[in-house]
């Protein structure tokens, strides 16, 4: 951009006349709509709701058309993580270290009903996690067995509504589970 | 093979063998001190030819523990099930088939870390899904966990 037409643009015309306070809601506006709006899921499935998640991810239903886009095979390039089965206490600290290795801010979807509940593997058995809000915090719970892709999508809108909730000036009043 | 001249050359080999009748395939319940020596024979001779172990399953009957055998043969195109059972609940133990079917050495490692049977000369008998410092069998009937199992 050339000097002349950066010192013509119209609206840090107005920032500069406003005093600031319009930037900062303005600021909180730009982080909400580029988070909300570029959300990488962890390629972390450990039964069938993984099936259903990766046909989310594939052409039919296609949740790129929300803005949540690449699978990253890391935990330090992912932003959420969708808890796509059911959760064995072998398997919790592996779970718990991933959520731990991912950076702020971080999200959890826990989609079905085994990582909301524990679901069909509550009662007469030994091994199983009784839902994931036991290990990690959980923004948005998806129940199913396991939920159609557009359940997951919709769980994903839900989401982006609590990441667009989201204000610098204010991070106690998050909605993210995370973030308190 | 069909299934009574195979019920027949298992007897032969066998004699105090019983079949199980209304099964899907053909269920023959032996003496587990003849397991093995029955094992070999049914790879080995060459109109049985059982060549592949499909799986092998610990099973709790409540009074008796019992291992399942679902064996084919590939060249002969048959197959048969072979049962044992012991009433030892505090030690159960049966011979090793790893040594003729290779893939029952992981097999024999489950059964022994759901149900606590052991099998005699098998090469690295220790628990396979769970943690080595287990305490008991969780497949068994009269498992206990107040901690974890929530009763229905």
């Amino acid at each position: 951009m050339k000097e002349k037409d950066f010192r013509d643009n119209e609206t840090l015309e107005l920032f500069k006349r406003s005093g600031g306070n319009v930037l900062m809601t303005s600021i909180d506006a730009v982080i909400d709509w580029g988070r909300s709006n570029s959300v990488w899921p962890l390629t972390f499935a450990t039964s069938c709701c993984g099936i259903e998640m990766m046909a989310t991810g594939a052409s039919r239903h296609d949740f790129a058309r929300f803005g949540i886009e690449v699978y990253r095979a890391s935990p330090r390039q992912a932003d959420v993580i969708v808890v796509a089965g059911t959760i064995v206490n072998k398997m919790a600290p592996v779970l718990k270290r991933l959520y731990d290795q991912m950076s702020e801010p971080r999200y959890v979807i826990a989609m079905g009903a085994c990582a909301v509940s524990g679901g069909p593997f509550y009662y007469n058995s030994y091994h199983v996690v009784r839902g994931v809000d036991q290990i990690i915090p959980v923004d948005v719970y998806i129940p199913g067995c396991p939920p159609r892709p557009e359940a997951l999508l919709y769980g994903i809108m839900q989401l982006q509504r609590k990441i667009k909730l989201e204000t610098i000036t204010r991070p106690e009043e998050s909605m993210i589970m995370g973030r308190k | 093979m069909d299934n009574d001249s195979l019920k027949a050359r298992i007897l032969e080999i066998v004699p105090e063998a019983q079949q199980e009748e209304n099964k899907q395939y053909l269920t023959i319940l032996v003496p587990a001190a003849k397991l093995h020596d029955l094992a070999l024979k049914m790879k080995s001779t060459t109109d049985l030819a059982f060549d592949y172990l499909i799986c092998l399953s610990g099973v709790d009957y409540g009074k008796q523990l019992a291992v399942v055998y679902h064996i084919n043969s590939i060249l002969q195109k048959h197959t048969v099930v072979i049962k044992v059972k012991t009433d030892d609940r505090i030690n159960p133990s049966f011979d090793t088939v790893s040594d003729i079917w290779r893939t029952a050495e992981f097999h024999e490692r489950e059964a022994y870390d759901m149900f606590g049977i052991r099998f005699n000369n098998h090469p690295d008998l220790r628990r396979i899904f769970l943690e080595e410092d287990w305490k008991g069998y969780p497949l068994r009937k009269d498992y206990v966990d107040e901690v974890n199992i929530v009763e229905f």
